[in-house]
């Protein structure tokens, strides 16, 4: 059937590069990239934004986006992100980081942004494991779940529990918007696109420090298909990390987006 | 009557990984078995008239593969 | 503009401001602190950014982001802090963006003291992070020089898109003296092409220290070579005194050279045909012109608040040419005039020839007498 571009409903973001990603198939790290894109598209800020990339399997984000980008050190974006905005306070500045860059070495550098109430925004993709290097243990790894240095499941008297970083988060006076979504189905991608188009405009009407945690698959190390991937998501991750608004200042839940 | 809709699916992006098939409430998304991408995937294809336009396979997407059409509602004529 | 009497810390902060300084972020450590407190207060005052932030670890990256904002940005720091900065640093070079950071140096190794030493300088001529960079370093010996030094710091990072450490030690820090503060430069206009502003009508600009192809990693690896060898060929920045003449030469830099400067003016008055030559590029390193000194002198007296860092430098541009002897305090001991009058003293009557490594046990037997005697 011969359809026109008058019927064109939705077509691949100008805010994401031409660029094929090395993400595994299946992994929603790619879903993420695209809700980011999107709602700069639809903000028009893809001009003057300038991300800020972690180590992990997005250590390449700047070549999936088609605006200004730069590589941070392990778990410094945060703190790279700060100096960006600080001396181009007009430009839009985003950090996206993985769970053991932002929960584990990038502790310091995530709570001390929010505390600073740093005018920028995180995209946080928690998928309780560390994908780049081989699947190991992250911070937020379920007790139990069996990784490359959790060989028989995470045992919580030897390694503690997995951190809920939005829950933490939200107990500080300088966070403006703190809150978890998930990406494993439609209904909840379209919530988390939602939240990610709040969380950008924050930063862009000046309201301070803004997050979203992103529940997300990693099928390869977790040794699932992409689908069964998700549903791994929605019956142990959703259980643990509940969805939910943690922290919402009062001048940011009378945005409609 | 459901719209008619169409999808047309990127070859270098498509990764194969299915969550469109899974996805799709009409049912009308396969991995194209018959053929593969310059990268080596299987692609995902329609594979069956039904398609509505309804941009979910497009959702779930994580590669931003897909691109979707739906048919505009016929106007009445006065 | 006239002299006033300007406390260190404080004036090479100024200084920075004035050189168009736009981002300072920093962390609180002895001797360093009073740079941070300044620019807390001054920085604000003209509507530039200033962030204490958690960490050295932190604050480091924080520059590295301005940098790559394409904004004269640095920090500054003592030696614990710089050590946290090292990832940092490599980042910083391995990106080619430009920063400026002062090291105010303190005794250690570890958390040391808070008195002044030169124990860092191996650590900032190499870079003070992985891999192979270069980075410039400056050693003022003034409150003076350490104004005009910050100022062409940001002159030369800008110029070569480089790292440049400036090194002073606690006593440069704490120190007040007659100097002038240059004028307020106007900020630029425009943005370096190479950085990340926004990408407007434009490619995106995406800055990063990443070459995960080898091949490619080499290329920038070879064009950070090239750079260093211009650097090394324009930039070499050093000061003498009474070396037309001299029979011995003192190589020594920062407040040691200053101590040395009062130590070759007495023994000139008792007809010591002593002169210093003090380094203020400790990267690029004088090599060539220490050669040549090597060449007309019959001694070399190295002095520094290490264990003898720079003596390497030098031992290697005089190959062998002449005795090369040393004094040291370490530890956050600073020499004072009278011992290296002391060592001048006893170099001038020295003939011995001395074996390679020779020179820091020898030292060590008269530094540990001294130590005895309570000085």
């Amino acid at each position: 059937m011969v359809m026109e571009k008058v019927n064109l409903v939705y077509e691949r973001p100008e805010s994401l590069a031409t660029t094929t990603t090395h993400y595994c198939p299946g992994c929603t790290h790619g879903t993420a990239h695209r809700l980011v894109a999107e709602v700069l598209d639809e903000m028009g800020i893809r001009e003057k934004t300038i991300g800020v990339a972690p180590v992990g399997c997005s250590v390449f984000a700047y070549d999936y986006f088609n605006h200004d980008y730069v590589e941070a050190a392990h778990g410094r974006a945060p703190a790279m992100a700060t100096g960006i905005k600080r001396v181009r306070p007009e430009n839009t500045v985003y950090a996206y980081q993985g769970d053991g860059d932002l929960a584990s070495i990038g502790m310091a550098e995530i709570v001390h942004a929010a505390i600073r109430g740093e005018n920028i925004t995180v995209i946080f993709v928690n998928n309780a494991i560390y994908g780049m290097t081989g699947g190991q243990m992250a911070p937020t790894t379920l007790p139990g779940m069996k990784t490359t240095s959790s060989p028989n499941g995470r045992d919580v008297e030897e390694t503690g529990y997995p951190i809920r970083m939005s829950e933490m988060l939200a107990t500080i006076d300088g966070a403006s918007y703190v809150v978890r979504r998930s990406l494993h189905n439609p209904a909840n991608i379209r919530k988390a696109k939602k939240a990610i188009r709040k969380a950008f405009e924050v930063q862009e009407r000046g309201l301070g420090f803004s997050i979203v945690e992103l529940l997300s698959s990693c099928p390869t190390n977790w040794k699932l298909t992409p689908v069964q991937a998700l549903s791994f998501i929605e019956e142990q991750m959703v259980p643990y990390f509940p969805l939910e608004d943690f922290r919402v200042m009062p001048e940011v839940a009378a945005i409609r987006v | 009557m459901a719209l008619k809709g169409t999808i047309e699916v990127d070859p270098m992006h498509c990764k194969g990984c299915s969550l469109c098939v899974d996805a799709c409430p009409q049912n009308v998304i396969a991995l194209d078995m018959e053929h593969l991408t310059p990268k080596g995937y299987h692609p995902a294809h329609l594979i069956a008239e039904g398609c509505t336009g309804c941009v979910i396979c497009a959702i779930v997407c994580p590669d931003a593969a897909i691109t979707v059409y739906r048919e505009t509602k016929k106007k009445k004529v006065a | 503009m006239a002299k006033e009497l300007l406390k260190g810390n404080e004036a090479f902060a100024e200084a920075a401001v004035r050189a168009g300084l736009e981002g300072f972020f920093g962390y609180p450590i002895t001797p360093s602190t009073e740079f941070l407190e300044y620019m807390a207060k001054r920085m604000p005052s003209v509507g530039r950014a200033f962030v204490q932030a958690e960490s050295e670890v932190a604050a480091i990256n924080m520059v590295y982001g301005a940098a790559c904002a394409g904004k004269r940005t640095m920090t500054a720091t003592s030696s614990p802090g710089f050590s946290l900065m090292g990832e940092g640093l490599s980042y910083i070079a391995g990106t080619e963006v430009p920063a400026v950071v002062a090291n105010v140096m303190r005794g250690g190794p570890g958390l040391g003291n808070i008195a002044p030493s030169q124990g860092d300088y191996n650590q900032m001529v190499k870079g003070g992070g992985h891999g192979d960079y270069f980075p410039i370093v400056l050693a003022p010996a003034s409150v003076q020089e350490a104004i005009d030094y910050i100022t062409l710091a940001f002159d030369l990072a800008d110029k070569y898109r480089s790292l440049v450490f400036v090194a002073v030690d606690g006593n440069l820090g704490q120190m007040m003296e007659p100097a002038e503060l240059p004028p307020m430069r106007e900020l630029p206009e425009e943005p370096p092409e190479w950085a990340v502003y926004g990408a407007k009508d434009r490619e995106p600009n995406r800055l990063s220290s990443i070459y995960i192809d080898a091949p490619d990693e080499e290329v920038a690896n070879v064009r950070f070579v090239k750079r260093w060898l211009e650097i090394e060929k324009n930039e070499v920045i050093y000061k003498e005194y009474d070396l037309d003449d001299a029979e011995i030469a003192i190589i020594s830099f920062g407040v040691a050279g200053r101590v040395c400067s009062s130590a070759v003016r007495v023994a000139r008055e008792e007809d010591i045909k002593v002169g210093l030559f003090r380094p203020i590029t400790l990267a690029p390193f004088p090599k060539k012109e220490i050669a040549a000194l090597s060449k007309r002198v019959r001694r070399i007296l190295v002095v520094e608040m290490n264990s003898g860092m720079m003596l390497d430098d030098v031992k290697q541009a005089v190959a062998g040419r002449v005795p090369i002897e040393f004094y040291g305090r370490m530890g956050g001991m600073t020499p004072f005039p009278d011992e290296v009058l002391d060592e001048i003293r006893r170099v001038n009557q020295n003939e011995e020839e001395i074996a390679d490594g020779m020179e820091r046990v020898e030292w060590l037997e008269r530094l540990e007498k001294r130590i005895e005697r309570g000085e």
